[in-house]
């Protein structure tokens, strides 16, 4: 159990898949503008990144390892998450259509994301069992969804600043998330 | 419509990734702790874009519409698993520091940006031209960051680690730590892209002024 525990704060604080590791930054700046947005987009990812972790794992462990296709991984991988991803959106259409209303146009996002092909290639290259794959997947996503939720809520304190010209948008977004990524750095001092 | 040059020329200031298309950011953060991985993923980048440019253009006519982004999605994955294997095998130490982000070409949005604006638009001649052009706008923007973040933080250029190429520019005496580590860690690479993305627009604000006086 302690294990797991020590999984999820390590991939939710201490090497945060945005602010420590680098995947997912397009959405990162690019949904992060209004708090609404953030959320729904944090939601998306927890959803389908977990689900993707999972069955990507699966694919790699029981089609292309007993196959020796293994240097297929990248392609194999991408197909899997589009396919998942139109699949979610399916679903959610006809069973959850409130869910679906939430989270609908962040969905097609989500295949080009990095995040979701990042962490589905980290649980195969740290050789992660089932159940740690689900653990670090959930983390990571979940991680994400921190670390963008919190940023969108100081991106909308910048909305009310008045900030030279060629300092709005994209820029001093970049300058905050350095500055938060100093913040999470602190956590580093927790794994000793 | 624009002369073949320009459709070069373009990618390399105009449109220069990421900063004036603000995309492809996570290997522009991620491998820029050197000049090698700076340099080293943009050539990377380079090869798969202007191979999937070629090949999406040429068949720009053959693929349905319905389903072209997938058909480029395979296209480019193709490209990337190609590149994979060869930096596996030639350079080993570059594959190893770019590590994972070397599969993540396929979802640069670089890449599938481009091949849904332009190369299934235009012809195979001009989709080469601009591949090639925003693939060295993007290695460029990539080189310097690394060279700056890495001087800045340690002292040092790496060119190539596997042929020995270090350059030490500023030398430390031992046991001693550069004043701008923190360039080279994860906040560095956020304040660094800011900071340059800022000096761009200043520099774009001052010529449209002074164009307009």
């Amino acid at each position: 159990m302690t294990e797991y525990l020590l999984l999820v704060v390590y991939a939710v604080l201490v090497n945060n898949i945005l602010l420590a590791q680098f995947l997912g930054n397009c959405p990162f700046l690019g949904t992060s503008q209004k708090m609404s947005t953030a959320t729904g987009m944090a939601m998306a990812v927890i959803f389908v990144l977990t689900f993707a972790g999972v069955i990507t794992w699966a694919v790699q462990w029981y089609v292309l390892v007993p196959l020796e296709l293994e240097y297929l991984q990248t392609i194999a991988f991408i197909l899997v998450i589009a396919a998942l991803v139109q699949l979610v959106e399916i679903v959610l259409q006809k069973t959850a259509p409130a869910l679906y209303s939430a989270l609908g146009i962040f969905l097609p996002l989500i295949t080009t994301n990095c995040a979701v092909l990042g962490v589905a290639i980290i649980n195969i290259k740290e050789d992660y069992d089932f159940a740690n794959t689900v653990v670090f997947s959930f983390a990571s996503a979940v991680g994400f969804g921190l670390a963008l939720v919190l940023f969108a809520g100081l991106r909308e304190r910048f909305a009310l600043s008045r900030m030279p010209k060629a300092l709005q948008g994209t820029v001093s977004g970049l300058i905050t998330a350095g500055l938060m990524a100093l913040a999470f750095q602190g956590f580093m001092k927790l794994g000793g | 419509m624009k002369t073949l040059t320009q459709e070069f020329t373009k990618g390399l200031w105009e449109q220069i990734p990421p900063f004036r298309l603000v995309l492809g950011l996570c290997p522009t953060l991620a491998v820029t702790k050197s000049l090698e991985g700076g340099w080293g993923m943009g050539l990377a980048t380079t090869f798969v874009l202007v191979c999937s440019n070629i090949f999406i253009s040429a068949l720009r006519n053959v693929i349905p519409p319905k389903v072209r982004i997938a058909t480029f999605i395979v296209i480019i994955a193709t490209f990337v698993v190609i590149t994979e294997l060869v930096m596996k095998a030639y350079t080993p130490m570059l594959s190893e520091t770019l590590g994972v982000f070397i599969p993540l070409i396929v979802v640069n949005c670089i890449i599938l940006g481009r091949a849904e604006a332009f190369a299934s638009k235009n012809g195979v001649g001009r989709s080469l031209l601009d591949g090639l052009g925003i693939g060295l706008g993007f290695t460029l923007a990539l080189a310097v960051l690394g060279a700056l973040r890495e001087l800045l933080g340690t002292g040092k250029l790496t060119m190539f680690a596997q042929a020995n190429l270090d350059l030490t520019i500023i030398p430390l005496g031992e046991g001693r730590e550069f004043l701008f580590k923190f360039m080279v860690d994860p906040p560095g690479a956020f304040v660094c892209l800011g900071a340059m993305l800022l000096l761009m627009n200043l520099i774009s604000e001052r010529s449209a002024r002074s164009k307009a006086a």
